[in-house]
């Protein structure tokens, strides 16, 4: 059994991690990989307590989450889909058409 | 309420003086109600107002009749009156005193009035300020009631006054013309260089009662009881006439009344021969015993004035062309008649009273005849008229009987006044006032057959279409002809005068005289005037012949130079450092003023709009500019680039953890 401390601190790794990637990477795939691992870090914690505790409601939640993370790449690789067909780019750093 | 001092002053006064005595002082009071009635309602009462006017100063005559009834049936005088305030120890009283001269004045001017407002529904036809004139005509005759039934010197000054007022708007009824304004103003000022006097003499002789009292009675016993010091009454007395000399105009101050002749007609005949201008004859006669107890210097110089102005006016009237000139002349010589009668004392005082009661009704009568000859040759100069005996016979005839009694043909009423007044003069051994007065009526006798001949005889030398005045203005013309016929005999000795028993001067009536010699002497003067006049003026004649007299002419064409000297010698000394001054003082002080308020009110003005704009404006822009700045500077944090927005939220996620799990 590997001790709670240990998961929890992948987890935040895990999450650093994502953070950093969604905050710093240009490319819009990278971003959306990066979301991907800040879901999992949050996965990865909710299995990790329902195994502690012995509540499988934890399981449960993360399976919903896996599921809308699947949805949520689905509906951001055709946003990214479609900022390619119109700027020839995927660099977020390029769409900053959301500005006064 | 009768008071304590009426009560003594005439012990018959009773409550059986008769309703008509007893309420007097509504024949004043009447005119100054239909002047208000006039004044409110004239306008919207058919035939503008004046109706009302005739109205009251016709129930003023009966009255006037009643009262003098009173005094027919020999009645002693009546005095009534309320306290009306007091100063002091001075009382002053509202009330009347009624006694023979009242009652015959009360006659004179409700008469007079009467027939001029009947006239002036003619001769006033279609004027601009129709309905006005007849409201100043009214109260003109209730302050000249008031002058008339005063029993005491203040309220007599107030009537005075009012007449004086009166008429000022009257001679500048048509002020359009400014001779007419001038004139308005002219006669105003120069009346009222007397009323200073005047006044004066009242203040004097409230003194000399100790101050108690202006009741003209006690004012009498007072001075008369000879505890008053002589030069106080006699200087009374002559500031007293200083009032007389200006409202009678009498020489200095009589240059007013010819040029008053710029107002209508009636207001002529009114005013300015019949009733105000006998106002100050009046005032002498009323406060007589002041004259009589003063010093005898009082009453030469009121001989000795009314003889010069007798002379002066005149040899006026000699060389006037203007018809109302001839009769305003010959209205200030008559006058002066009146004054120069009472300077011989209290012989003369019923003459100069008979002789006023008398001119009033041919003088009046002369006066709107000539307004009715006026009327219809549209000009006041006899050199555009002749002839008119034929087109206006009523005019004619009446003017005829009116001259006739101004030149003392007898049987005509100024015959008999002129007698008395001569018999006065003879009687208290003035001799030469006696010599005077002939050679007035000489002249009366001249100018008035010059007036009648040039007028009514020869050819007819206007271009206006002559023509009979109407019914309105004829009728008054044939009263006052009939009453200008009848007066006289009231005053003839043979017929046992009865106006002497009705007016004297003392405790009893003076026995009627007649004499003989002074008729006779008076006839020849009378007829030597009317013969050389006849003579002179039969026939038309260019230039007229009295402008032959050489310098003499010039002397009284300039009006013996007295006007240029007024004007040269007072007026304009005084007016123009006065007009400079004005001048200076409009220009520096209160334009100084009016100009500083308007600097002060610019420059405050520019300091609000310098704060409105600096500091108002200011706020509100400086407001929108920070506003726009912070905006500014908000903009910059809206990049457009999604993850500074995540790096927000992380931040706002990782303090807000901080916060929450702070120990």
């Amino acid at each position: 059994m590997i001790r709670l401390p240990l998961v929890l601190l992948f987890s935040a790794f895990l999450f650093s991690t994502g953070i950093y990637g969604v905050l710093a990477r240009r490319n819009a795939v990278m971003v959306l990989m990066a979301i991907e691992l800040l879901l999992n870090a949050v996965n990865v914690n909710l299995v990790a307590f329902a195994a502690e505790l012995q509540d499988v409601t934890g399981e449960v939640f993360a399976l919903f989450v896996i599921a809308v993370a699947a949805a949520e790449v689905g509906i951001g690789l055709a946003i990214v889909i479609l900022l390619f067909r119109n700027r020839a780019s995927i660099n977020v750093d390029e769409v900053d058409l959301l500005k006064w | 309420m009768v008071g304590l001092l009426g009560a003594e002053a005439a012990p018959a006064a009773a409550s059986s003086a008769g309703w008509f005595v007893d309420h007097a002082w509504l024949i004043a009071l009447l005119p100054f109600l239909s002047a208000a009635l006039i004044l409110f309602f004239g306008k919207r009462t058919p035939g503008g107002g004046p109706v009302y006017g005739i109205a009251a100063i016709g129930a003023g005559f009966v009255m006037a009749l009643g009262v003098v009834w009173h005094f027919v049936q020999g009645g002693g005088p009546y005095e009534k009156y309320v306290e009306w305030f007091r100063i002091g120890s001075l009382h002053m009283q509202l009330g009347f005193y009624v006694d023979g001269l009242t009652a015959v004045m009360l006659i004179v001017v409700t008469f007079v009035s009467l027939m001029v407002q009947v006239y002036s529904l003619g001769y006033m036809h279609g004027d601009v300020r129709y309905t006005w004139f007849f409201v100043v005509l009214s109260i003109f005759t209730g302050a000249m009631l008031d002058v008339v039934l005063a029993g005491n010197l203040f309220q007599l000054l107030v009537g005075w006054e009012v007449m004086g007022v009166c008429s000022y708007l009257l001679i500048g009824h048509w002020y359009e013309d400014p001779a007419n304004s001038g004139a308005a103003i002219k006669a105003f000022l120069t009346t009222r260089v007397g009323d200073v006097p005047f006044m004066f003499g009242i203040f004097a002789l409230i003194f000399a009662t100790g101050m108690t009292t202006s009741n003209i009675q006690v004012i009498g016993q007072t001075v008369a009881g000879g505890h008053v010091s002589l030069l106080l009454v006699t200087t009374a007395a002559l500031l007293l006439f200083g009032g007389t000399i200006g409202k009678s105009a009498q020489f200095p101050l009589y240059v007013w009344l010819p040029d008053a002749m710029a107002g209508p007609t009636p207001v002529s005949a009114l005013i300015h021969a019949a009733t105000m201008v006998a106002a100050g004859i009046y005032l002498v006669a009323r406060t007589f015993q002041v004259f009589v107890s003063a010093d005898p210097i009082a009453l030469h110089v009121v001989a000795i004035i009314g003889a010069i102005t007798l002379l002066l006016a005149a040899f006026l009237a000699l060389v006037q062309d203007d018809i109302k000139k001839v009769l305003a002349y010959s209205t200030i010589s008559q006058l002066a008649y009146m004054v120069a009668a009472l300077g011989v004392g209290p012989d003369g005082y019923p003459a100069a009273m008979f002789h006023l009661f008398t001119h009033a009704f041919f003088k009046a009568l002369l006066f709107l005849g000539a307004g009715s000859v006026i009327h219809a040759v549209h000009s006041n100069n006899m050199s555009e008229m002749g002839g008119l005996r034929k087109d206006m016979k009523v005019t004619f005839w009446t003017f005829a009987i009116g001259s006739a009694a101004l030149a003392g043909v007898p049987p005509f009423s100024g015959f008999f006044s002129k007698d008395e007044l001569i018999l006065a003069a003879k009687d208290s051994h003035t001799y030469w006032l006696a010599v005077v007065l002939l050679v007035g009526a000489i002249l009366t006798a001249f100018y008035t057959t010059r007036m009648i001949l040039l007028t009514f005889f020869g050819e007819y030398r206007g271009h206006a279409h002559a023509h009979e005045s109407p019914r309105v203005m004829t009728v008054p013309l044939i009263l006052l002809a009939g009453a200008t016929c009848v007066v006289g005999l009231l005053g003839f000795a043979p017929l046992g005068a009865p106006f002497l028993d009705w007016v004297y001067f003392g405790g009893e009536p003076i026995p009627a005289v007649f004499s003989p010699l002074v008729a006779i002497l008076s006839i020849v003067a009378v007829t030597i005037g009317i013969w050389t006049g006849y003579v002179v003026y039969r026939r038309w004649r260019t230039p007229d012949p009295i402008t032959k007299i050489g310098p003499a002419y010039d002397l009284l064409e300039h009006k013996y130079y007295l006007d240029d000297l007024y004007w040269n010698g007072i007026v304009k000394p005084i007016r123009d450092p006065i007009a400079a001054g004005v001048y200076w003082t409009d220009q520096h002080v209160i334009d100084g003023v009016v100009n500083g308020t308007a600097t002060l009110a610019y420059a405050f003005s520019a300091v609000v709009a310098w704060f409105d704009r600096s500091v108002i404006d200011g706020a509100v822009n400086g407001a929108g500019r920070a506003m726009e700045l912070f905006g500014r500077g908000l903009r910059t944090l809206q990049t457009g680039k999604v993850q500074w927005y995540a790096v927000g939220l992380f931040a706002g996620v990782i303090l807000l953890t901080v916060f929450i799990i702070r120990p």
